[in-house]
């Protein structure tokens, strides 16, 4: 009986292990990649062994700003995150607690903004940003980036909220909280993983969006995705150059995705098991 | 004194303000081709040469450049002083009255130095809209060691069916090389590309005169078997995930015996540092059937949206940076730099008699200057048609109908349908299409 447990145990792991390596391996094969030439990048069969250079990371830093890429990823997709979640929490909280009229319409509304196809609103809004001097702004960029995630931001937090038992809102409010303390000092740290899973995923969608920031920016708001497919060409080799920036533009994703790891998965499993 | 001293200060500090207020920034939309790469890292010379304009540089894949402008000259946004585009666009563009005119160039620029057929497909009735920066038609590269091997020999002026035999006779898979490499990934300016010059060579066409697809006519359903069965039988496996750059490294790594494309991919697989095969490529004119002069003609090109005002400073300073970015001087600046094999090519007849480019590059320059220069943008095909373009239809709905056309044939590339079957739902997708935009009543 023991040994048939050892054996599952054993057999789940591989298979875990197995899924793991398939899903890191195109990563893998990215920073592989970043330090060949690009010949070899490109070459038939492809290489497994062969002798590091650092030409493809060389012609990123020559090509252009890298810092202001990044500075603008970095302000972009953190600042959206912080506004979208100032709206967030008020939002969730309204419809999980105070259960408005029409709260099921209402979240399914929130949600439906996200089947619409980006570029059936490019036009308007590329109009609107001309208009108000916002195309090429980092701040435009931010704010459309609030809108993208807010939808997600908004289910997620209502989600963690609603399997929060509310008694233990109603003490604090028998013990004279206002709404605001009774956000900002029970709710808040009781939901904390909750928070930080709907963050992180914020930060993640903003830092790898591709479509807004390469239709509204230019040159001072281009993020690390209008960097990353400016080396996508029609005729010469760019598979080297392209991972050598993919891997540095992953780094920082991958560190905080590390240090958050323990709050997001207590965060996306929070109430998976409720009674 | 002391007042005098004060006003020689106030003057200088205003002429300081007033010079570097004078700095006019110019913002350029391109691709990341290596000649562009190229014109990018030689900025600095020109903004030497020009204190007074400062570049910057938006790189993005071709078709989004081609979306982001296009929406941004729709609005009038402005954003952009120079455009890349190509001579499917120019005439388009230049029609709705969304780019400068190029009139009255300085002497200096020697326009009567631009191969003619470049010049006619970046005009609209007779004026020019914008300046090439470098062309390019299509020819057949081939392997000399192979031919010699197997004593075959290419002809200058090959016909498909001749390829087709080389190919039979040097497809040796079981050995890693491929009797020929053709494009398959699926696009209008993908495998169209050289699908649109058999086309034409077998006699066919996109449309009749009164704009009726003929998309199902037997010249066009020959051209397209052939170009499928020579894919299929010849070529290698996943063929429909190999666009221009895939073929070039198939090719230049030495798994094919022929690649038929762009003249510009010369230089590349003539340079030892890139190609394994350089010793051995040869080079032959686009193969031909019942219609001789068959490769296509495509030249990239430096435009000014009209979006800003054409009297303004930036649009003087972008035109400026365009007569130097296409200028003679720029192409000595290029080799000066970078070695003659890597000039813009396909733009100057200069380049072609200039005897340092024809030392590294004789093996191919005559053809490239000579295909270039048949090219016929305004007769494409045998039967008379009513649009201009070579490997495009020049109308606005092409960029649509030669994509989900080329993604038929992908299928049919792919084994998926049958080529009867992905020419019977292109006509009648393209039927639609041309019905809906009221070519056809």
């Amino acid at each position: 009986m023991k040994s048939k447990k050892r054996l599952e145990k054993f057999t789940i792991g591989v298979i875990g292990f197995v899924i793991a390596i398939i899903f890191f391996f195109p990563i893998f094969w990215m920073f592989l990649t970043s330090f060949k030439t690009e010949v070899g990048a490109f070459s038939i069969p492809p290489e497994f062994l062969f002798k590091p250079v650092l030409t493809a990371y060389q012609a990123v830093f020559a090509r252009g700003d890298v810092q202001k890429y990044f500075i603008n990823t970095i302000i972009s997709s953190f600042g959206s995150t912080l506004i979208a979640l100032i709206v967030a929490i008020p939002a969730s909280y309204s419809l999980a607690f105070l259960k408005p009229k029409g709260r099921n319409f209402t979240l399914l509304w929130i949600i439906s903004t996200k089947m619409m196809p980006p570029v059936g609103v490019l036009i308007p809004i590329y109009i609107v940003y001309t208009n108000l001097g916002l195309i090429d702004n980092i701040w435009g960029l931010t704010a459309i980036y609030v809108m993208m995630n807010l939808p997600i931001m908004v289910w997620l937090l209502f989600d963690t909220f609603s399997n929060i038992p509310l008694e233990i809102l109603e003490a604090a409010k028998i013990d004279g909280a206002s709404t605001y303390k009774l956000i900002t000092n029970v709710l808040l740290p009781i939901s904390k993983s909750g928070i930080w899973s709907a963050s992180l995923l914020s930060v993640i969608l903003a830092w790898n969006e591709g479509f807004w920031c390469v239709n509204l920016t230019n040159v001072n708001a281009a993020t690390l995705g209008v960097f990353i497919s400016s080396f996508k060409a029609g005729e010469g080799l760019y598979w080297a150059k392209m991972s050598a920036i993919s891997t540095l533009a992953v780094i920082p994703v991958i560190i905080l995705g590390w240090i958050v790891q323990t709050q997001i998965v207590r965060g996306l499993t929070f109430g998976a098991l409720k009674e | 004194m002391k007042w005098v001293l004060l006003m020689v200060f106030v003057l200088l500090v205003a002429i300081g303000i007033s010079s570097i207020a004078a700095v006019t920034t110019i913002t350029i939309a391109t691709v990341a081709n290596p000649d562009m790469v190229i014109m990018q890292a030689l900025s600095p010379y020109f903004e030497a040469l020009h204190p007074n304009i400062k570049l910057n540089w938006v790189i993005l894949p071709e078709n989004e450049l081609r979306q982001k402008v296009t929406t941004d000259i729709a609005v009038h946004g402005g954003a952009y002083n120079v455009v890349t585009i190509g001579d499917y666009e120019v005439p388009l563009w230049a029609k709705n009255g969304w780019l400068v005119p190029f009139t009255s160039l300085p002497a200096t620029y020697d326009e009567g130095d631009l191969i003619s057929s470049i010049k006619d497909s970046l005009s609209y009735k007779g004026t020019l809209y914008a300046l090439p920066f470098y062309g390019e038609s299509s020819m057949i590269y081939y392997r000399k060691d192979l031919f010699a091997k197997a004593g075959l020999v290419m002809p200058e002026h090959p016909t498909w069916n001749q390829i087709e035999t080389f190919a039979k006779i040097l497809n040796d898979p079981s050995h890693g090389v491929y009797g020929i490499v053709l494009r398959g990934e699926p696009g209008w300016g993908e495998n169209m590309a050289p699908i649109d010059t058999v086309i034409n060579a077998f006699g066919g066409e996109w449309f009749n005169m009164q704009w009726q697809p003929q998309l199902t006519s037997p010249a066009f359903e020959k051209a397209v078997n052939f170009y499928v069965n020579l894919d299929r039988k010849y070529g290698p496996p996943g063929v429909t995930s190999m666009g221009f750059t895939e073929c070039e490294t198939f090719f230049a790594g030495g798994h094919a015996a022929m690649w038929y494309d762009a003249t510009v991919a010369a230089g590349y697989l003539s340079d030892p540092k890139t190609s394994s095969v350089a010793s051995d490529v040869g080079f032959a004119f686009a193969p031909s059937d019942v219609k001789k002069n068959t490769g296509w003609l495509w030249s990239w090109a430096l435009a000014i949206p009209s979006s800003i005002p054409a009297s303004s400073e930036k649009s003087e300073a972008a035109r400026t940076f365009i007569l130097w970015a296409t200028s003679k001087q720029y192409i000595k600046l290029v080799a000066e730099k970078y070695g003659w094999l890597l000039v813009p090519p396909g733009t100057r007849y200069s380049t072609y008699e200039n005897p340092n480019y024809l030392k590294v590059a004789s093996a191919f320059a005559l053809i490239t200057e000579e295909s270039i220069d048949n090219a016929d943008i305004l007769h494409p095909t045998v039967n008379p048609v009513p649009y201009i373009g070579i490997q495009y239809v020049d109308i606005p709905e092409f960029e649509a109908i030669g994509t989900q056309v080329g993604q038929y044939i992908a299928a049919a590339l792919a084994g998926t349908q049958s080529v009867e079957t992905a020419l019977q739902q292109s006509q009648d997708y393209v039927l639609n299409i041309m019905k809906e935009a009221g070519y056809i009543k």
